[in-house]
């Protein structure tokens, strides 16, 4: 489905991404987990191109996009990679001046050419599917943070994806609107849609994903079997990371790791 | 006293509402050549290739840092020396659109900048291109950022339409002027006048309200 081969993103001097390579298989749920600053949602943004990658290839189904090459002649192509490919963001970037209807209905009616008839359709099918029957008129300004996510991955969802990026999709909500966003990328998982998540949300990750990438400093440390690699990572780096967000109990004991000094048991920051 | 000045303004009224007309043109056209051309040199500053961005920056700087009446001098009398001669009306008509065009350029162009990367990336996201994400999803938000300061600028269009007087178009002012060489009655006309440019200006400001509060609708907390 995606297939990301020696990715590649120096910014101003500092290389953020360092040769990545990644496959993501269909119906696949992928979460990203690193500390802040590991190049997470770098590698997320570059996935669509929000981020110019300094080199490398992305393929996504038949479409590739060759970072080596200019990539100012690949603009059509990555236009058409967008359409293939959802995305939503931490501060959800809903449109403003339009209805929660009328979000979801931009991408079909001005993108797709859908018949506004059949797009309205479309928009009310997937709002009620994220709950969100009845506030079709409502303005952004008007719901509530998860409101706002759950409408944002209505407009993913009404482009009909092949794959959907969450950059840390929770992170910018209140602690109580986080489970109606939680529950409603679960919904999706369970559909086997293919998806990838970059969060904070360790749990969640460890309960939704299929498969965990523990990214650090620009380059993939550990990833594998989601419950596997949150259970017992091989990796010191990986387990140093973890256990500052599940406690070090929820991680099985490692025999030979005798450089680890970080990461107390309850010692849950961020 | 007062029944006379009354009489004269009734009687000079055909006049001043010929020169209203002439203010009303320039006014209405400096804002639509001045929007016009202003749009463009606003895209132009944000997105053209650096020469072109400079060439923006250093007509904006000169027609705001120059004196409008010094512009339509150079306009109307200066060029027919370079071989252009133009009609009073067109020379005012350009120098008020060049003018305005300088000012709505810089209001359009932070308006549309002060917009969210967030959004430009979410219309990407969908697999908007540019020119629809400008349209559709830019514009409509730099609109509100927009519309007072072009408000204000369009109001003082009106007002400075009065210098076209110094170049012969046969305006508001201009009438006011030759009443008042052949009637001596000078504060009567021109409390006339200034009348006129009020009602005009308050019109004016009354349209920015009603825009203002269609675009933002969507700013409203309750239904």
């Amino acid at each position: 489905m995606i297939s990301v081969r020696n990715l590649s993103k120096s910014f101003k001097g500092v290389d953020v991404l360092k040769g990545i390579d990644l496959d993501i298989q269909p119906g696949e749920v992928v979460a990203i987990i690193g500390p802040s600053g590991s190049g997470k949602t770098t590698l997320l943004r570059c996935l669509n191109l929000l981020e110019t990658p300094s080199s490398g290839q992305i393929r996504v189904g038949d479409i590739e996009i060759d970072a080596d090459l200019p990539l100012g002649q690949q603009h059509g192509l990555i236009r058409t990679l967008r359409q293939h490919v959802g995305f939503v963001f931490q501060s959800f970037n809903l449109f403003p001046h339009r209805t929660a209807l009328e979000n979801v209905i931009e991408g079909p009616v001005v993108v797709k050419k859908m018949p506004r008839a059949s797009a309205i359709d479309l928009g009310r099918t997937l709002l009620a599917k994220v709950g969100l029957a009845g506030k079709e008129d409502a303005y952004p300004k008007r719901l509530s943070g998860g409101q706002q996510q759950r409408v944002a991955i209505a407009r993913a969802l009404a482009m009909e994806p092949d794959v959907i990026l969450f950059d840390e999709p929770t992170s910018a909500l209140d602690p109580e609107l986080v489970g109606e966003v939680l529950s409603t990328i679960r919904g999706l998982a369970e559909e086997r849609r293919t998806m990838v998540i970059v969060t904070h949300e360790m749990s969640f990750a460890r309960d939704v994903a299929n498969r965990a990438v523990f990214i650090d400093k620009g380059v993939i440390v550990e990833q594998g079997d989601a419950k596997q690699l949150f259970g017992s990572p091989r990796e010191a780096r990986t387990r140093q990371f973890l256990s500052k967000f599940l406690g070090e109990d929820a991680l099985q004991p490692e025999p030979a790791a005798p450089g680890r000094s970080a990461g107390k048991p309850n010692a849950a920051s961020d | 006293m007062i029944e006379a000045s009354l009489q004269l303004a009734l009687n000079s009224a055909p006049f001043l509402l010929k020169g209203a007309l002439y203010t009303v043109v320039l006014s209405l056209g400096g804002m639509f050549f001045g929007l016009l051309l202003g749009f463009v040199l606003a895209l132009s500053h944000l997105y053209a290739i650096a020469p072109v961005r400079w060439l923006v920056r250093i007509y904006v700087s000169f027609f705001r840092g120059t004196p409008l009446l010094v512009q339509l001098f150079m306009i109307y009398y200066g060029l027919p020396q370079l071989g252009i001669q133009l009609e009073p009306l067109p020379a005012a008509l350009i120098g008020f659109s060049l003018n305005m065009a300088a000012y709505v350029s810089e209001i359009l162009r932070a308006a549309i900048a002060s917009i969210d990367r967030g959004q430009w990336e979410a219309a990407a996201s969908i697999g908007m291109s540019r020119a629809q994400t400008l349209y559709r999803t830019i514009l409509p938000q730099a609109a509100r950022t927009a519309l007072p300061p072009l408000g204000n600028s369009f109001i003082s269009l009106v007002k400075d339409t009065a210098l076209a007087a110094t170049i012969q178009v046969p305006e508001l002012f201009r009438q006011a002027q030759l009443i008042t060489a052949r009637t001596f009655e000078i504060f009567t006309m021109y409390l006339a006048a200034a009348l006129i440019y009020w009602v005009l200006a308050s019109s004016l400001a009354y349209l920015q309200g009603r825009l203002e509060a269609r675009v933002n609708k969507h700013e409203q907390d309750s239904p």
